[in-house]
C-alpha cells in the first residue's frame, strides 16, 4: 500500500528540501513505514546513480579550453619590471602544494561520503526489510557464536543488563565485497545498527574516531584491533555515545 | 576592521564564468549529444553572457543565470527545437506524482540502478527530464536555483523531478528487460 500521507514529499525529503518541522515528522514516520523507507532508499539510489553516471562524463578538450580562455580572458596590464619573477615562482610552487593537498583531501572527502551513504543505505535496508535479522536473539552468547565461520574475524559483545539497549539480533552484511557483522539494537522506539568490518575493507579514508550526521542519521565510528565499528541510527547522539562506550569497553 | 578596496569591486565576467567552463560543457554535451554542438553551445553562451553581463546584478545567482542562458540557447538550436517537439503537452498536468504502488519494499531493494544503465537511460529521456535531473543531481542545485534556471515555479520543480526519476527507472527497467 502506498503511503498517501508522505508519498508526494519523498523527493523533497531526499533532496533536503523539506522544512525542518516536516523533516523531523517524516523521520519519525520513516521508522514505522516500510513503504516510505524503501521508496526513500530507491530515490537515494537513483540520485547516486545519476550523479556518478553523469558528473564529469564529458570534458572539454584542451584546444577548446584554450580557445575559450583566449576569447574570454581579460587582457592584463603588462608589468613594468621583472622583480616579481622569483615571487611568482614561489607562489606557483606553493600553489602546486596546495592543489596536491586539496586534491588528496577532496578525494578522501568523496570516498568518505560514499562510504557513509553506503552505510546509511544498509541501515535503511535493514529497517525496510521484513526479515531484518538472520539470527533473532537478545543473548550475546547466542549471537556471537552464530558468526563463527561466517565472517573472517571475531568480536566481543557488551553486557547490556542495566542499560536501555536491547539486542534484537544480527545479520551478515557486506561492504566493498567483504563480509562483516551487523548487530541490531533497540533503544526505546529507535533502531540502531552496529556494523563491524575489518579495517582493510574500509580503507584509510576515515579518522580513527569520528562522529557525524549522514542523511539525518547519527553516525559514530572508530577503529580498534584492526576492526572498524560503525554505529548508525536515528536515536540521539547521546544514545549513540552510550552504546559506543559499551561496545568500546567490551573490546 | 578595514575592508580592502579590491573586495568591493564586483567580480569580472572571467572570474565568474571560467571556473564553470567544465561543468557547463558537461551539461551542454548531455543536452546536445555531441562534442561539436556542445562546444558551439558553450561558446555562444559565453558570448551572450558577456554581452549581457552589464544587466547581471552582482550578488544574485550567476550560476543560475548562465545555465539559463545555455539552456535557452540550446532550446533555440536545431537539436533543441527537435527535442522540444517531443515534449508531451500534458507533461506538467495531472497529479500522478505518487510512485507506482504494486511494488513491494523488498522488490524495490533488489532493483539497484547501476551506473552504466543510468547513463544509457538518461540518454533516452526527453530533454525536459534529463535537464532537471542533471541540475539537481550533478549540479546539486537547490529547488530555488532550478526554478530560476528553468523559469518554472518551485512546485513544478518538485513534481517534474519526481516524474523524471520515475521515468528514468522505468526506462532503465525496460532496457534491462529487452
Amino acid at each position: 500500500m502506498a503511503c498517501e500521507l508522505w508519498a508526494g514529499k519523498l523527493d523533497a525529503y531526499v533532496d533536503g528540501e523539506l522544512p525542518p518541522a516536516d523533516e523531523r515528522a517524516f523521520r519519525e514516520h520513516l521508522r514505522g513505514c516500510a513503504w516510505c523507507a524503501a521508496h526513500s532508499l530507491e530515490l537515494l539510489q537513483t540520485k547516486r546513480a545519476v550523479h556518478s553516471a553523469a558528473s564529469k562524463r564529458f570534458l572539454p578538450d584542451a584546444s577548446f579550453r584554450a580557445r575559450m580562455q583566449k576569447a574570454f580572458a581579460v587582457p592584463r596590464n603588462p608589468g613594468r619590471n621583472f622583480n616579481w619573477l622569483p615571487a611568482l615562482a614561489a607562489v606557483a610552487a606553493a600553489l602546486l602544494v596546495v592543489v596536491a593537498l586539496s586534491f588528496t583531501y577532496n578525494r578522501n572527502r568523496v570516498r568518505e561520503r560514499q562510504l557513509m551513504s553506503e552505510l546509511a543505505d544498509l541501515h535503511v535496508a535493514t529497517l525496510a526489510s521484513s526479515n531484518p535479522v538472520d539470527v533473532v536473539s537478545s543473548d550475546r552468547h547466542t549471537v556471537k557464536p552464530w558468526f563463527q565461520g561466517k565472517i573472517p574475524f571475531t568480536f566481543n559483545l557488551p553486557e547490556l543488563a542495566g542499560s536501555p539497549f536491547v539486542l534484537l539480533g544480527a545479520r551478515i552484511s557486506y561492504l566493498n565485497q567483504t563480509p562483516g557483522a551487523e548487530l541490531i539494537f533497540r533503544v526505546r522506539q529507535h533502531q540502531i545498527s552496529v556494523f563491524i568490518f575489518q579495517d582493510r575493507a574500509v580503507g584509510t579514508v576515515l579518522a580513527k574516531e569520528m562522529a557525524r550526521t549522514e542523511l539525518s542519521f547519527n553516525v559514530q565510528s572508530w577503529s580498534r584491533n584492526d576492526l572498524r565499528y560503525f554505529v548508525i541510527g536515528d536515536a540521539s547522539a547521546d544514545d549513540l555515545d552510550k552504546l559506543s562506550s559499551l561496545l568500546k569497553s567490551s573490546t | 576592521m578595514c575592508v580592502s578596496e579590491e573586495r568591493l569591486v564586483p567580480a569580472s565576467f572571467e572570474e565568474l564564468a571560467m571556473p564553470l567552463l567544465d561543468r557547463l560543457y558537461n551539461f551542454a554535451h548531455w543536452l546536445a549529444g555531441n562534442r561539436e554542438e556542445a562546444e558551439d553551445l558553450v561558446q555562444e553562451t559565453f558570448a551572450k553572457a558577456l554581452k549581457g553581463f552589464s544587466s547581471f546584478q552582482p550578488g544574485t545567482n550567476f550560476r543560475a543565470w548562465i545555465y539559463r542562458i545555455l539552456r535557452n540557447t540550446f532550446l533555440t538550436s536545431r537539436t533543441g527545437l527537435k527535442s522540444a517537439a517531443t515534449v508531451p503537452l500534458d507533461a506538467e498536468g495531472g497529479n500522478d506524482a505518487l510512485p507506482a504502488t504494486q511494488r513491494t519494499p523488498e522488490s524495490i531493494l533488489l532493483e539497484r540502478l547501476d551506473q552504466q544503465l543510468a547513463r544509457e537511460a538518461l540518454d533516452q529521456l526527453p530533454v525536459h527530464y534529463r535537464e532537471i535531473l542533471l541540475l539537481c543531481e550533478v549540479e546539486e542545485m537547490s529547488y530555488q536555483e532550478i526554478s530560476a534556471t528553468l523559469a518554472i515555479p518551485t512546485g513544478t520543480v518538485m513534481s517534474r523531478l519526481s516524474r523524471a526519476r520515475r521515468a528514468l527507472r522505468d526506462t532503465a527497467q525496460k532496457m534491462q528487460r529487452s
